[in-house]
């Protein structure tokens, strides 16, 4: 059994491409267990937000699953495709990464 | 959005009286005192601000003789936290932290933290070691989701406090062996920024992201104490590394921490079973004299008593033992537990009906960055506190003492940085930070290893030969591991890309990783006992001349290894 996710790539700025994965699927594993497979036997060029890894405590791993804003950590990988797109309202940094820290918390470079 | 700088020869540059490396629990508070203190305060962290790290993670208790349940004093909890440390605590640490623990929550009390009431009182439950009910708590399973909301709460209405999220420290910038603030990589634009402080406080937290099974954020791999290994300072402790016993194993369970099941074990009596389905509980426990007798077996016998049931053939289908609620009535479960049934109904989880499987799993880090009672590490200008901190805690940790240390030593580094900012000592050089962005510049792309199935491999070395029950074989090949993982990623970074380069951080993610999981394997190698956290299948039992801490350093390249006897003696908080 595999789960395929197909995965809007790309930095700010870029064309977006849309790569896809095939990983081995497990019964109850999630998003982020996916994406996090991916990174360790594919492409670790991969980019997305994680802290808390499975506690849903730390929010930095939504994104849009399925055209769905969700969090990856609680969302169950499914066979079959599962689409995945940074938020779209938020500005993109780099593949799912978007700009989530609230705007007194960054650091603004020198332009 | 900001785009990036072409010139990247001249990084970003800050200044503040203080930097505070870190936003857990102990770096938020280490910045709100420091800021009460009249130092400007930079709080950076590698994630959002108060969201990464363990504190966030801390779903049970926080301990402090509070004396709202029953009569209590400091000096109780301190003699508990001595005996849980098998003798290895500093004494000077220890006190501290029990000293002023119950300042702390009141303080967070007075900020609407929300602690569990009873009868108009803090509720204080009774956790294995403690010899009366001590450990304050938010219910459910909401203690530190409401303590790091709280501490931001605090960070957003006090001034002088300029967070930084998405910025992760390469290196604690020195000049003439004095910390004078850092340099760092700014994840959004893959550009680094300098920053310089008069003095610097690391709150990193601890190392549990080496092991392959933990209970904490993907960011714990220990980078505060490689920071300050390299920039001077002494580890101490460090082959202490904490288990906790019943982490979930399964079935599946995501959105919910895996160490969750001990406050529901103290309030319900959850019985550990093995495959036999029987108790095995009282084979291992030692009677403990100033306990209630109901909950007698602290976290190293019971991770002990799961391992051994495993070794036995007696382990739970995947490999740990089964806790089981079945004994108790489903609305009892129902009230304990409240809205959690629910999220354990979405996994699958029926407690009334079946048990879960649960395993030992990397938890907590007695040991750490070597301080005294100031917070002072032995560079000047660099501080530590929380659970990058080594010393409080011994052999092993009381339940329910990380978050007041959390507390109470951010609270002390936090002032003790102030001060030493009025006096003005570190100057900042730029050659400072010139090793860093060397190292920084030096990064370039290749494709061979993937620093993420590296960091799998030395995640898979630690567990298996570095964890709770060790050899001197496991841990001799524990250390040749690590030497070829860190031949395989070389000293020249890997990157992948400009922006949130996750190739980049994992490179450096691994070079602090590697040098720390060295720091915890040669002493653990070297003590040939077995004390707390610290189990060795090949020298069983205390040996009263180990009763010594030891204390890792570097000098060049090389690792160092001493040892010293304990710190003995109170400190005058």
């Amino acid at each position: 059994m595999k789960a395929t996710l197909s995965i809007q790539r790309g930095a700010f700025g870029e064309t977006p491409r849309q790569d896809t994965f095939d990983i081995p699927f497990e019964h109850g594993q999630s998003i982020l267990d996916g994406l996090r497979a991916v990174r360790r036997s594919m492409d670790p060029s991969l980019a997305f937000r994680f802290a808390c890894i499975n506690a849903n405590a730390c929010k930095e791993c939504m994104m849009l699953i399925d055209g769905k804003v969700d969090y990856a950590c609680t969302v169950r990988l499914k066979e079959g495709t599962t689409t995945l797109a940074p938020l779209p309202k938020k500005a993109l940094i780099r593949d799912l990464v978007t700009e989530i820290a609230p705007p007194g918390e960054r650091l603004v470079l020198r332009p | 959005m900001t785009s990036p700088s072409p010139d990247t020869s001249v990084p970003t540059h800050l200044e503040s009286d203080v930097l505070v490396i870190g936003a857990g629990g102990a770096g938020m508070y280490a910045a709100l005192e420091a800021a009460k203190g009249g130092a400007s305060v930079i709080l950076a962290d590698r994630s959002l601000i108060g969201r990464g790290g363990a504190t966030v993670m801390a779903q049970m208790t926080v301990a402090a003789a509070l004396g709202e349940q029953t009569p209590d004093h400091w000096e109780h909890h301190f003699a508990d936290t001595l005996a849980a440390g098998r003798g290895l605590c500093d004494e000077r640490l220890a006190a501290l932290l029990c000293e002023d623990g119950p300042q702390r929550l009141r303080e967070m009390d007075a900020w609407k933290v929300g602690w569990a009431r009873e009868d108009g009182h803090i509720k204080q439950a009774q956790a294995p070691g403690h010899d009366r009910p001590r450990c304050a708590y938010v219910d459910f399973l909401s203690t530190g989701p409401a303590v790091s909301k709280t501490l931001r709460t605090q960070l957003n209405n006090a001034s002088g406090i300029r967070r930084i999220g998405d910025l992760t420290i390469v290196d604690i910038a020195l000049r003439d062996g004095e910390a004078c603030g850092a340099t760092a990589l700014h994840l959004p634009t893959g550009q680094a920024a300098t920053l310089a402080a008069k003095a610097v406080v690391i709150a990193t937290g601890g190392l549990t992201g080496l092991y392959r099974r933990n209970s904490a954020s993907s960011n714990m791999g220990g980078d505060g104490y490689a920071l300050a290994l390299r920039a001077g300072a002494e580890l101490i402790d460090m082959e202490f590394v904490q288990f906790f016993p019943i982490g979930h194993l399964a079935p599946r369970l995501v959105g919910m921490d895996p160490i969750m099941w001990d406050p529901f074990r103290y309030k319900l009596g959850g019985k550990l079973l093995n495959s036999e389905m029987r108790e095995f509980e009282e084979d291992y426990a030692t009677r403990d004299e100033r306990s209630d007798g109901t909950y007698v077996l602290t976290r190293d016998l019971a991770t002990y008593a799961i391992t051994k049931e495993v070794e036995a053939g007696r382990g739970s289908p995947s490999g740990g033992a089964y806790l089981s609620f079945q004994h108790v009535p489903e609305a009892e479960i129902r009230k304990a537990f409240g809205p959690v049934v629910d999220r354990l109904a979405e996994n699958g989880i029926d407690l009334a009906q079946r048990p879960v499987e649960v395993a030992p799993i990397a938890h907590y880090h007695m040991g750490g960055i070597r301080v005294d009672e100031m917070m002072a590490t032995g560079v000047p200008g660099l501080f530590a506190c929380g659970e990058a901190v080594g010393g409080a805690n011994g052999a092993n940790r009381l339940s329910g003492n990380a978050i007041t240390e959390a507390f109470v030593f951010g609270a002390r580094a936090g002032r003790s940085a102030a001060e030493r900012a009025k006096q003005g000592a570190s100057v900042w050089s730029t050659e400072a930070a010139k090793p860093a962005l060397d190292l920084l510049r030096s990064a370039s792309k290749r494709d061979a290893p993937n620093p993420a199935a590296v960091m799998v491999k030395l995640q898979a070395a630690m567990a298996d030969d570095v964890g709770p029950f060790r050899t001197d074989a496991k841990l001799r090949a524990a250390i040749s591991a690590i030497a070829q993982l860190k031949a395989d990623i070389g000293d020249t970074p890997f990157a992948s890309a400009e922006s949130f380069d996750p190739v980049l951080a994992d490179w450096l993610d691994l070079r602090n990783m590697l040098a720390v999981a060295q720091s915890v394997a040669v002493p653990a190698l070297a003590r040939t006992e077995s004390r707390g956290a610290h189990q060795r299948d090949d020298h069983l039992g205390l040996d009263d001349a180990w009763s010594v801490n030891q204390i890792v350093a570097l000098s060049g390249s090389d690792m160092t290894l001493r040892k010293i006897v304990a710190t003995t003696g109170k400190a005058a908080a």
